[in-house]
C-alpha cells in the first residue's frame, strides 16, 4: 500500500523487537468471536489515475459547464488563484489545531488577522476563530443570548434562512427554548409590528438575517430598538458576506453569526464552508469556539497562543459554552486570504459589481414578471413572482445550460410561483439577457420538459 | 542534547509583522473586469444601509501575501515535517490526491441547490462513501451531516434520545467513563441530558460492576470510546452491550479511535447501537490546523426514522435522489447536506487502499504504537500495562521528582524536531504522556523518536533545567498564556 512506509521486513523486525510472532497478536484483546476473518466490501485498491478518473466522471455527471443563477446561502464568486496555492502548503494543511504554540505561530498569527478582520467588517470587537458553519453559528449565537439574558425563548424572522431555522430548531428542541416567528412585510422586510407583538419579556433574542433570504437589507436600527427596549438581544445572521463591502454592517446588533463562504471558498456542493461569530468584548466569556490572543514569550517578544480556553469543552466539559472541538480553521484561512487579497478598495468594488449586476437583473426581469418586494434595498438577490411555474422555467433554462434561480415554493408557499435569483460579479450581462427571455418564453417548454419539472418540484 | 540526534537541524526563518502593518493606500492584489452592466448610484440603491468605509482593512500586493502566508507557514509543525503523535487525534498523512480531486471543477463547483438531474455525481460520492462507511463499521444507516466528530455525538445523542422518546420514556442520564473527550459531557449537556461520571478499573476499562450499579431504566446511553483513550480495547464489550441492552439502554461509540479497528473488527458486530466517525482522523482528511472535520454518524436499523433529512435514496427510474419527508427525523443539523469536500477527500482514501490496504494500515497503526511502547518502557512510567492498540499512554512519574512535567518533556521534544504528543490527557492519568504514532510513520522515524524521548529521559536526571525552559530553537519561546487571559488581546488595533 503505497501511503504505508515499511517493508515487509521493517514489520518483521519490528515485531521480533516487541516479542510477538504475528501481527495477529496485537489484537488479541479484541474477544476472537468479533474478529473479522474476511475482506471488507469496499472497492478493490485503486490506482491513481483510477481515482481520478472516477472522480472526473462524477464531475461530469454533477452541472459542470453549467450558468447558474443560485444563491440562498450558497454564492458563486472567483476565487483568486493564490488561495489554493498557499492553503495547499504542507505546514497549513497538515498540521493539527495550535496547541503547542510555539511551533503554531503561522497558523495563530493567521487567526489572529482573520479575527481582526471579521471585527472590522462587521463592526464587531471580537470574533472567534470559526464555527461549522453559518447554520450552526446562528444555532449557537442564540445559545450564547440565552446564557447571557437567562432569558429562554426566542423570535426568529421567517426571512432567515429557511435551512438555518430548521437547524435552529433542532439545537433548540431539548434545550426548553421555545421559537416564534416573525413574519416579513410587503418590502420583504421583518414586520415590525408583528415583531414587537412576539417579543416578550422572557426573550432572549431575535434572530434576523440581513441580506436576508430573499436578498433584502433589513433596517437592523430599528429591530434593535425593537428587541432591545424589551430587555431580548438581537442576534443577526449574515450569509452572503460580501455584502459587508457595501452595505452598512448591523452595528446595532449584539451577536452576528456569519457565513464566510463568500469569501473564497469553492460552493463544493455545499461544504465545508465558514462559519464565524463576532460579539461585543463585554460577552466574549459566553463565546463557543477557539479564540487567539496576543502575549509575549519570555523574552517578550510577541507572540500568538489560543486563549480564553476556560470556555471549551476539554476543559470545562459539561458546563462549556458548547461541545464544538474541531472547527473550520483551513476554510478561516481561505477567507482570510481573500479577504487580504481584496481589502478595503477590493472588497468595495467587488461588492458594487455584484450591486449593479442584481440591480441590472432585476430591471430586466421586471418587464417581464414581478420582482417583489421592492420597497426596501437589496444586495445581490431578489425574487421574481412568475405566471408559470418556476419548475417549468427552470426546466427550459435547463435546456440550455442555465441553472435559474431557487423555487421557493417549499419554503415559502404564500408566495406561489416565486423564484429567488442571485446574481454575482461572475453573472454576464449576456446570461442574465438570455434568462430573462427564457423566463418570458412561457410557450418554449415541452411537455417531456413538463412532466420533469414536476418530479423536481416533488423532490425538492 | 545527545550525539547522534539526527532529526533536526536549526535554520534561519523570515520574520513576518502583521498583514496590517505592511499596508498602504494605493497597494492591491486584485483586478475586477470592466463592470457590462450599467453603473449605480449605490446611496440611491441602497440609502442609509450604504457603507461609508471599511475601516483598517488592508492594503497590499500580491507579492506580499504570498510571502507573508509563506513565511507565516514556515513557523508551523506538520506532518509533512515529521511524525506529529498527538494521541487521540490521529495525525496520519494526508495523501494529495484527496486534494487534487476535490477540486475537479463539477466537485468543487457544485451548488448544493442545483437541480438534481445535474447532481447525479454528488450524490452517488454521498451514496458510495455511506455504503463503505455502513460496511467498515458493521451498521445499518448512516447520515453524512454532520460537520465534526463533537456535532456526530450531538447528531447520535438526538436519535438516541427521540428513539427513546417513541418507546415513551426520554430518560434522563448519559454514562461516561472518566476516561472519555471532554466532547462526551458537553455534547450531552447540549441534548440536555444529565452527564453521570463512570470509573475505570486497575485495566483502565470500564468497571463491569460499577457499570451494573449504575445501569438502570433512567440510563438514554453509555458512549464509550473504544479502543479507550488509554489505546485498550474494551474488551468486556459484549458485557458492556448486554448489561445496556438488558435495561433498555443504547450503546453510543465514540469513533474517534476507529483506526485501531477498521478491517479488523466491525463495532456493529459487538453490540454497538450508534458511533460517530471523524473522516478527519481516521479516514485521512486534512486536517488544516484545527479544521474541517466531519463526523459521519452510523446506526443501527432502530434509529433509522430519526436520521436527520434529507437522505439519498434511489428511486424508480434508478437515478438518486434526496428524500426529505422524514416525519420521525431528530432535524436538520447543519445546512446543506455536511462537509461534502471531506466525503469526496475520505472516498478516494478508502479507494487507493481497499480491503487490504485498509487493514494493512490498521495493523501498521497498532504495530507502531506497541513498538514506541516497547521502545520507552522503562524510561518512562507505564500506568497500565493492559494491551496497547494504536496509542500508548505514559505518566510523568518518574520525571516528576525532578520538577519536570509531562508539558516540560514535550516543550523539549520539539528542540529535538518532533511534534510533541498529547499531554494531560486522559484525565486519569496524572501527568499523561499520550503517544498515537498512526501508521504513517516508517521505522527509522519511530526510532528516532524513541532516541529522543529517551535522550530527554537523561536529561532529567542530569539537567533538569534544560527541560525546563525548553524550547530552545523555537523562534518564540514559552509564551505567556496566563496574561493572555487575563487581559485579552484578540485582534490588532492601529496604533493611536
Amino acid at each position: 500500500m503505497r501511503y504505508l512506509p515499511k517493508s515487509p521486513a521493517d514489520r518483521e523486525a519490528m515485531l521480533k523487537s516487541i516479542g510477538l510472532g504475528s501481527v495477529d497478536e496485537l489484537f488479541a484483546p479484541i474477544p476472537a468471536e468479533y474478529r473479522l476473518s474476511r475482506d471488507l466490501k469496499v472497492p478493490r485498491q485503486m490506482a491513481e489515475s483510477e481515482i481520478v478518473d472516477y472522480f472526473r466522471e462524477r464531475s461530469r455527471e454533477n452541472g459542470e459547464g453549467y450558468t447558474s443563477f443560485l444563491g440562498a446561502g450558497a454564492y458563486s464568486h472567483y476565487r483568486p488563484v493564490i488561495i489554493d496555492s498557499l492553503i495547499s502548503r504542507g505546514e497549513f494543511l497538515t498540521a493539527y489545531t495550535p496547541y503547542q504554540a510555539e511551533i503554531s505561530q503561522g497558523t495563530l498569527q493567521s487567526i489572529f488577522e482573520f479575527q481582526t478582520m471579521i471585527c472590522e467588517l462587521t463592526g464587531m470587537e471580537v470574533a472567534n476563530a470559526s464555527m461549522y458553519d453559518g447554520s450552526t453559528a446562528a444555532a449557537e449565537a442564540v445559545m450564547m443570548a440565552v446564557r447571557l439574558t437567562g432569558r429562554r425563548s426566542v423570535v426568529v424572522a421567517r426571512s432567515l434562512h429557511p435551512e438555518y431555522r430548521e437547524v435552529l430548531a433542532t439545537y433548540a428542541t431539548h434545550q426548553g427554548m421555545p421559537l416564534s416567528v416573525a413574519g416579513f412585510g410587503d418590502d420583504g422586510r421583518v414586520n415590525l409590528k408583528e415583531l414587537e407583538k412576539s417579543i416578550t419579556t422572557e426573550t432572549a433574542c431575535v434572530l434576523i438575517q440581513s441580506p436576508n433570504f430573499f436578498g433584502t437589507i433589513e433596517d437592523v436600527a430599528a429591530i434593535a430598538e425593537v428587541a432591545h427596549k424589551r430587555g431580548a438581544m438581537l442576534v443577526v445572521s449574515i450569509a452572503e458576506a460580501v455584502s459587508l463591502g457595501i452595505v452598512e454592517p448591523p452595528r446595532q446588533a449584539d451577536v452576528i453569526a456569519m457565513e464566510a463562504q463568500s469569501f473564497g471558498v469553492p460552493l463544493g456542493f455545499g461544504g465545508p464552508y465558514c462559519g464565524v461569530i463576532a460579539t461585543r468584548e463585554k460577552y466574549v466569556r459566553q463565546m463557543p469556539g477557539r479564540l487567539v490572543g496576543q502575549t509575549v514569550d519570555k523574552q517578550g517578544r510577541r507572540g500568538f497562543v489560543l486563549t480564553l480556553a476556560t470556555r471549551e469543552q476539554h476543559i470545562r466539559r459539561e458546563k462549556a459554552t458548547s461541545n464544538i472541538c474541531t472547527n473550520q480553521a483551513l476554510v478561516a484561512l481561505m477567507v482570510n486570504i481573500f479577504m487580504t487579497v481584496y481589502g478595503k478598495v477590493g472588497l468595495k468594488e467587488l461588492a458594487g459589481q455584484n450591486l449593479a449586476k442584481a440591480a441590472y437583473a432585476a430591471s430586466q426581469f421586471a418587464k417581464h414578471g414581478n420582482v417583489l418586494f421592492a420597497g426596501a434595498p437589496r444586495f445581490n438577490e431578489f425574487v421574481v413572482q412568475t405566471s408559470e411555474d418556476p419548475h417549468i422555467i427552470n426546466a427550459r433554462l435547463l435546456g440550455q445550460r442555465i441553472v435559474g434561480g431557487l423555487p421557493l415554493k417549499k419554503f415559502y408557499p404564500e408566495l406561489g410561483n416565486a423564484a429567488l435569483w442571485c446574481c454575482t460579479e461572475l453573472t454576464t450581462r449576456n446570461s442574465i439577457d438570455t434568462a430573462v427571455r427564457l423566463v418570458a418564453d412561457s410557450d418554449g417548454s415541452a411537455p417531456s420538459t413538463k412532466e420533469e419539472a414536476r418530479a423536481e418540484e416533488v423532490a425538492r | 542534547m545527545k550525539e547522534g540526534i539526527r532529526k533536526a537541524t536549526r535554520h534561519v526563518n523570515q520574520n513576518e509583522g502583521l498583514i496590517f502593518e505592511k499596508s498602504s493606500a494605493g497597494k492591491a492584489a486584485w483586478k475586477l473586469p470592466p463592470l457590462d452592466v450599467p453603473e449605480i448610484d449605490t446611496s440611491k440603491l441602497l440609502g442609509s444601509s450604504a457603507r461609508k468605509d471599511l475601516g483598517n482593512m488592508p492594503e497590499v500586493s500580491e507579492i506580499e501575501i504570498i510571502r507573508h502566508f509563506t513565511r507565516l507557514s514556515t513557523w508551523n509543525y506538520a506532518i509533512d515535517l515529521g511524525m506529529y503523535p498527538l494521541g487521540s487525534c490521529t495525525m496520519k498523512y494526508n495523501p494529495r490526491v484527496n486534494e487534487a480531486v476535490a477540486r475537479v471543477e463539477g466537485i468543487a463547483n457544485g451548488h448544493p441547490y442545483q437541480p438534481e438531474k445535474i447532481s447525479q455525481g454528488a450524490m452517488r460520492i454521498l451514496k458510495t462513501l455511506s455504503e463503505c462507511l455502513i460496511e467498515i463499521t458493521g451498521m445499518d444507516a448512516i447520515t453524512l451531516q454532520p460537520a465534526a466528530g463533537a456535532h456526530g455525538e450531538m447528531t447520535g445523542l438526538l436519535m438516541v434520545r427521540a428513539y427513546h422518546q417513541s418507546q415513551g420514556n426520554a430518560r434522563k442520564k448519559i454514562l461516561i467513563p472518566d476516561s472519555a473527550h471532554g466532547t462526551n459531557p458537553a455534547t450531552a449537556a447540549m441534548v440536555n441530558y444529565a452527564v453521570e461520571n463512570l470509573k475505570s478499573d486497575s485495566r483502565g476499562m470500564v468497571d463491569i460492576a460499577a457499570l451494573e450499579a449504575q445501569m438502570g431504566e433512567d440510563v438514554a446511553a453509555l458512549m464509550l470510546t473504544n479502543p479507550n483513550t488509554l489505546g485498550v480495547f474494551e474488551q468486556d464489550i459484549h458485557k458492556i452491550a448486554d448489561i445496556l441492552h438488558a435495561k433498555g439502554g443504547l450503546l453510543y461509540m465514540d469513533g474517534a479511535n476507529m483506526n485501531a479497528l477498521v478491517g479488523k473488527v466491525r463495532p456493529g458486530d459487538f453490540g454497538v447501537d450508534v458511533m460517530h466517525l471523524n473522516l478527519h482522523k481516521t479516514f485521512s482528511t486534512p486536517h488544516g490546523g484545527g479544521g474541517p472535520g466531519s463526523g459521519p454518524v452510523a446506526i443501527k436499523k432502530i434509529l433509522e426514522p430519526f436520521l436527520p433529512a434529507p437522505v439519498v435514496v434511489t428511486k424508480a427510474d434508478g437515478t438518486l435522489g434526496f428524500e426529505y419527508n422524514r416525519p420521525q427525523s431528530v432535524g436538520r443539523v447543519r445546512a446543506f447536506y455536511g462537509n461534502f469536500g471531506m466525503f469526496v477527500r475520505a472516498l478516494a482514501y478508502i479507494q487507493a487502499n481497499g480491503p487490504d490496504g485498509l487493514r494493512q494500515t490498521t495493523e501498521d497503526a497498532v504495530l507502531n504504537a506497541n513498538y514506541i511502547r516497547k521502545g520507552l518502557e522503562g524510561a518512562y512510567d507505564l500506568p497500565y500495562s493492559t494491551a496497547t492498540m494504536h496509542e500508548v499512554v505514559f505518566s510523568d512519574k518518574l520525571q516528576a521528582k525532578k520538577g519536570v512535567r509531562t508539558m516540560d518533556i514535550a516543550k523539549r521534544l520539539i528542540d529535538y524536531g518532533f511534534h510533541p504528543y498529547t499531554t494531560a490527557f486522559p484525565l486519569i492519568v496524572p501527568g499523561a504522556l499520550m503517544i498515537e504514532p498512526t501508521e504513517s510513520e516508517s521505522k527509522e522515524e519511530m526510532d528516532l523518536f524513541i532516541d529522543a524521548m529517551k535522550s530527554i529521559a537523561d536529561e532529567v536526571e542530569e539537567d533538569p533545567q534544560t527541560v525546563l525552559d525548553a524550547p530552545h530553537s523555537t523562534r518564540v519561546s514559552r509564551l505567556d498564556e496566563t496574561s493572555a487571559a487575563r487581559k485579552p488581546v484578540l485582534r490588532w488595533k492601529p496604533a493611536v
